[in-house]
Parts: structure tokens; sequence; C-alpha cells
């Protein structure tokens, strides 16, 4: 707020309390000026409405209390909370400061429930139903957009409640992942290998899955994956938690097909284009302790007697 | 103009006490038989337990209210704004039919006020005792009945604030912490507040409040017609008003029955003088009937020459009771009640809120299925926990997936996520209607429909 503006809210109070307490304290009395004719009776106000007038009474003393009332507040309020321009107060009171006030005593309160499930462990924690329904409000809030409300993922967005899990699923590693996050990449095959490769090793891989297939591509397409996929995937193609190779053999696709018969062609275009996944890293947003209690819900997630 | 001199008026005038004689008689008791149920009521309804809760208790922080057998929340606003639109409506009906009786019989400043009269009566005498004790200078007794009237003030209004309180705060912790000095400083201050309020409007304020503060008393007016029972002084009977002897006959002398004793005066709570004709001020308490009649009784006249009448009564016209005004009244006021009692009764202890997931994708296709996402928020306003099952409906065959019903207890809010599966061959559009029926298990009456739409891919 600029001086001008100020003083202009400064002058324009004062002015108005002033003149209001004026008006109040002069009208206290009236002179009137008596004479025979004066009879003693009330006064009215001189409108008429059906022959109806309205008495012009005093009002009672209270209600002129009441108005110095007023003005003593005023006066009170205006010296210990900002309200007249640049006026800091002398309470100090601003909104930022209530806000900040507010959101420290929410926080303690916050932190002691969050600090006990803290010292819990996860898989304890997982079983308590108080615990977790706090953990449903921060995996709805924090998760929820990516992995949806159930958590059952989306294209690209692993579902957590299965029990397949890219990076592990011990309650500490699903803790790392919510607090480093995650780097996912497949590299594209497509320029390296060969078109005809691709589709080679896709029917080894659709044959280890259990899914129809051709022998004679799958065949060939066995030393493909030997030389190229089996580093990180393994040799038998069950994955490798600890770089995040998905197991290709038990038919969960994190880039799923509309239908199976899409399924080659999906899977065709993750081999030859690769795939890069991003889980990203929680440490910054969220207090350890509520990481915790989320790793122990998104745990809670796939226990078979969960709730 | 003849000489003139200057006069000065006060435009702040300090009311003039009203020293109230004391008075019994038949509305004076009818007062008293109206409000002890009242004030019983209203001293014992934090102290009811009903189904293990108190049957009157307004939670705020908890944001339930508790009302005899129903707890509501905040939702249910409505039923208090219907309450609120129909006490209205009552107040409109009784006013046009039997006028101002609510202030002088059942309002809480009138009863409050005859306690506290009450009591002064019993510490300071009656009226001219009063009025000489408050001339008098102080002395040990002035003092001793001062300090006890105002003791006594003291304490019912001590008692009411703590029974006010008592309605949004577990009262027996209330009086408990009272007693240990353990009461948090938010109660601290409304028991004060309501103490010096009650002290204040009751000892002090008293026909102030009727006569400025109360907005019934502003619009009242308008709903008197001339078949609107209230206070009449019988003009023709009691003019020329005037003291008199017993021996002489007063009608040769031209006097009516008044004899201008002004007890109907000294009685009034708002210091009326009802001979004037009905005033805006009059509570239609009775008391100047009262006072009135025991004066006829002494004289042998006949009794109600201040009674409840109509003006057209007193103008010797035909009172007709059923007229348009109260017809019209009444037949509203019957078809709110109908319509609150019924929707009270069906109301559905359950809330319902679906919200469909609005993530990174909107829905999932996976062999061949096509699946949303919902959050289900539950609300179970019942008393009881309750097991909710879900199903949905639409035009195809939907299938929830992920449903875990866990029990609700009372007031719980639970968030239920299901995924919601389609057969994508049999998915025509991209937008779907799909309702949710949620049912409590153990009672299937308490069901909830919620429709919402099921997005499909867009070919």
């Amino acid at each position: 707020m600029s001086t001008f503006w100020s003083c202009w809210i400064v002058v324009l109070t004062l002015t108005n309390l002033v003149l209001l307490f004026w008006i109040l304290m002069a009208n206290r009395r009236r002179a009137v000026v008596a004479n025979e004719n004066d009879t003693g009776e009330a006064k009215t106000t001189g409108h008429v409405y059906d022959g109806i007038e309205e008495y012009d009474n005093p009002l009672p003393k209270w209600w002129f209390g009441l108005f110095l009332a007023t003005f003593i507040f005023t006066a009170g309020y205006l010296v210990a909370y900002p309200g007249l321009g640049l006026w800091k107060g002398m309470l100090g009171w601003t909104s930022h400061n209530q806000l900040e006030g507010e959101q420290t005593k929410a926080q303690a309160t916050y932190d002691s429930t969050f600090g006990e499930f803290a010292k819990t462990p996860i898989d304890q924690l997982a079983k308590n139903p108080e615990a977790m329904k706090m953990g449903s409000r921060l995996f709805l809030n924090n998760c929820a957009v990516c992995h949806g409300s159930d958590a059952g993922g989306f294209f690209g967005f692993p579902n957590l409640t299965d029990k397949d899990w890219l990076y592990g699923g011990s309650p500490e590693r699903i803790k790392e992942t919510i607090t480093l996050g995650r780097q996912a990449l497949m590299p594209a095959w497509g320029p390296i290998i060969g078109e005809a490769n691709v589709s080679n090793v896709v029917e080894f891989v659709l044959k280890r899955a259990g899914k129809e297939h051709d022998e004679a591509k799958a065949a060939l397409g066995e030393t493909v994956f030997s030389t190229n996929c089996a580093a990180c995937h393994g040799a038998d193609g069950k994955g490798n938690q600890q770089v995040g190779a998905p197991n290709l053999t038990d038919d969960v696709w994190l880039y799923g097909a509309a239908t199976p018969e899409e399924l080659p062609a999906v899977l065709r275009q993750t081999v030859r284009n690769g795939r890069g996944g991003v889980m990203p890293t929680h440490a910054q947003t969220l207090k350890a302790e509520r990481i915790h209690l989320l790793a122990a819900y998104v745990y809670s997630l796939s226990l078979d007697d969960a709730k | 103009m003849s000489a003139t001199e200057i006069r000065y008026i006060n435009l702040y005038e300090s009311e003039e006490k009203v020293y109230n004689r004391r008075i019994t008689g038949f509305f004076q008791r009818l007062r008293r038989y109206v409000s002890a149920p009242l004030m019983l009521g209203f001293l014992l309804m934090p102290w009811l337990v009903i189904d293990g809760r108190p049957a009157m208790l307004f939670d705020l922080p908890a944001r339930q209210f508790n009302i005899l057998w129903v707890t509501f929340s905040p939702q249910d606003g409505v039923y208090l704004a219907w309450l609120l639109i129909i006490s209205a409506f009552l107040l409109f009906t009784v006013t046009v039919m039997v006028g101002r009786v609510w202030c002088g019989f059942t309002c809480p400043q009138t009863i409050w006020t005859q306690m506290f009269m009450w009591a002064e009566f019993l510490c300071e005498g009656d009226r001219n005792k009063r009025i000489k004790l408050d001339s008098q200078k102080w002395s040990a007794e002035k003092f001793f009945r001062k300090a006890a009237k105002h003791g006594i003030w003291i304490a019912i209004s001590l008692v009411t604030a703590l029974t006010f309180v008592g309605y949004f705060t577990p009262i027996r912790d209330l009086v408990a912490g009272m007693f240990t000095f353990e009461l948090d400083i938010t109660a601290v201050f409304w028991i004060l507040f309501f103490t010096g309020a009650t002290y204040g409007n009751a000892g002090f304020m008293r026909e102030q409040v009727c006569k400025y503060m109360c907005p019934y008393a502003r619009f009242q007016a308008v709903m008197y017609d001339q078949d609107t029972l209230a206070v009449w002084y019988n003009k023709e009977r009691g003019e020329k008003r005037g003291p008199r002897k017993m021996t002489e006959d007063y009608k040769a002398q031209g006097l009516g029955d008044c004899i201008d004793c002004s007890w109907c005066v000294q009685v009034c709570p708002v210091n009326i003088d009802i001979r004037e004709g009905l005033q805006a001020e009059c509570i239609d308490c009775g008391l100047c009937i009262d006072a009135c009649d025991s004066v006829m009784e002494k004289m042998n006249y006949p009794l109600g020459l201040i009674s409840f009448t109509t003006e057209g009564a007193v103008d010797k016209k035909k009172v007709k009771i059923m007229r348009p005004r109260v017809l019209g009244y009444g037949f509203l006021l019957l078809i709110m009640v109908g319509t609150f009692v019924y929707s009270l009764a069906t109301r559905m202890p359950l809330l319902v809120e679906v919200i469909r997931d609005r993530g990174t994708q909107m829905y999932r296709i996976t062999d061949g299925n096509v699946s949303n996402v919902y959050n289900l928020k539950l609300e179970n306003l019942d008393r009881k926990t309750h097991v909710y099952d879900v199903s949905v409906s639409g035009n195809y065959e939907f299938e929830i997936q992920g449903y875990k019903a866990p029990p609700v207890t009372e007031g719980e809010i639970i968030n239920l996520p299901v995924r919601v599966v389609t057969k994508r061959s049999e998915l025509k559009g991209e937008k779907n209607t799909i309702t949710f029926k949620v049912v409590a298990r153990e009672n299937p009456e308490v069901v909830v429909s919620r429709s919402t739409t099921f997005i499909g891919p867009s070919k």
C-alpha cells in the first residue's frame, strides 16, 4: 500500500469515527422553546400513514451506552490490530502469521500421530486399521493421480495390488521407491537388432509367458533374448528387481494391450522403441514419517488379509 | 407569542425503573403451569441419555447434532431451516388467533424475568416496600436484602448458563469440571458470558428487551385483526373512571366500574396502561386481568373489566374464529409439518458421494475390458455400525473389482476405491451412465443410488 492510500484510509476512517462520535454527543440534548401552548404531549415525527402517527420518543440510555461501548471497542481494535492504513497494530497480528501459527499447530498435532506410526514397523503398521485409514488418505492425495484410487494402475503405471513388483515388494523396497523414486529405462532395440529380430524376440517372450506364439520365430528369438535381454531380464526372463526389469513370464504387462490379439503388436513396439518410466521422488514433498505410513499402506494392499 | 423559555430534552433517556406489584390469579397460575414443564425440560434435557447418547447435544467440534433419537450432520441443515420456517408460521398462526400469548406465557425473557421478580419479592418485599427500600440510605438491612437478591439472581443465571452450555458440550463433564477447576477457557468464557447475559436480561433489561430488541415485537402488529384475542379494557363499562365510596351509588355520579386504582399498571411487566387501548408493548400476559379481577371482586362488581377478548367483541361485532388468514396460515402449516415429518421419517442415514478418478488416464483397456476407477465416499449417519454392499448397473454388464466392504462405524466417513469393468466390445459410446447402489447389509431399507459417467474409448 502506498503512503497516499494509507493516508487516505487513515483520514477516511478517523474522520468518520469523529463525525459519528460528534453526531452522537451533539444529539444528547435538544433545546426546545417552550410556550404556553406546549401541553407536554409527546411529539410525533410527522409521519402519518392510515392515520397512525409515529412518536418521536427519546432513545433509551442503554442504547447510547452501547454506542459509546462500540466507540471504545473501535479505538482499542484500531490500536491493537492493523486497521489503519500501514499501521501494524500493537499485537503484531497479520493474516500470514495467523496461518503460520495454525499450520504449526496442525503439524504438531499430526506429527505426534505420525510419530507414533513411524515407530511401528511397516508390516505391523499395515495391520493397524486406524493407520491404514490415514494411509489411504495420503495415498488418495499423493499417489492416486497415477496409480488410481484403487491402486490398480493404468497403462504404464504399475498395479500395486497384485503381487507383481518391479523393484521388490518388501516394506523396505517400497519405502525406498516412494522416497527416492525410480527411473526405469528399457532401451530401444529396433535400431540395434533389426525389425526381424524384434518380431522373433517378442514371439519368444510370448512363449515364455504362456501365450499363443509362432514356434519357429520363438526359437530364433531365444538367441536374441540371451544376447541382448538376459542381462536385465535374466536368462529365464523372470526379471531383476534390483534394476526394475519386469518379469516377462507372468502375463502381467505394464504396457498391456487392449485385447489379447493386440498384445504382440504392443510388445513389438516396446522392444522396438523402448520404454521410459518415472516414479518421482517424494523425499522433498513428504515428510519421512508420512512416507513410512504410505509405504505401510501400499504394502497392505498386497497382503491377503488386508483390512 | 407569550414569554418563552429554553428547555432541554434528553434524546437518550434513562428508563424509569418499573416496580411491579405482585399479583396472584388465574393467568399468573396459568403461566406457572405452562412454564414449569418448559423450564424442567430445559434443565433436564442435557442430562437425558437416549441410545447411549445425550438426548440433546449440539457437538460442534464433531459436527454431530444429537436430537432425541436422531443424529444430524451438517448436511441435514435443511431440516433446521424447515423447522425454523415451521416455527415462524406456527408463531404467525398463533398470533393471528390468540395474539402475543407466546410472549406472555412461554417466552424465556418473560419466564426468567418472572423468576427474578420472585427473588426480588422474596428479598425486598412487594412494590411499596421496594420503592421505599430504594429511596432509603444504605444500611445493613438494605445491603443484606440487595445482596441476597443479587445472590439468587446470579445463582439462577449460573444454572441457566451451565445448562445452556450443556447443550453444546457434555454437561456431566462440564459440571464435574466446574468443581475440579478443570474447565477449558472456552467453556469458562461461555458460562460467564451466558451468566452475565441472563443476569443482565432478566435482572435489568427486562421489558426493554420486549420493547426495543425483540424482532417479534416489531412485526406482530401486522398480524392482528379485529378477531384476534388480546387483552382489552372494556372502556364502555369502565369509564368514566374515578375513586368512589362503597356506600354511594357511583353510577349516579356518572362513574364507570373502573375505580382508577392503577393496579393494572402496577402489575404490568412492560409498564403500560392497558386502559389506553391495545398497545404494541403489550405481551398479553394477563397480569392486569388478574389484578383488575381481584379489585372487582373486592368491590363486588362483575369480573372481566379487563379481559382476553377481541376488538370485534369489544365493538359488539360477531366474532369470527375461522377467517381467511387463520385458514391460510393453518393450511400452509399443515402442508409444511406434513412435508417435514415425511422427509424426516424417510431420511436416509447414509451419504454417498461418487468421484471418478481424473488422473493420468481416465480409463484403462486391457484384455478386451474397459475399466474406470471411482472413489466412493460413504458417511454413516446411523447410530449403528453398518457394512455396505455396493452394486453397479447401467446399459451394459458392469462389474465391480477390488471392493472390500469394511464395517463403517456411526458417524464415520470412509473412502472406498472401486474399479468398474465392462467388456469393450459391448461398450458403444464414449460417455455412459452408470448407477451405484449402496445398501446396508443388515438393513436393506438404507439404500442410496448415485449416477455418474463411465468413460469409454472414443470409437
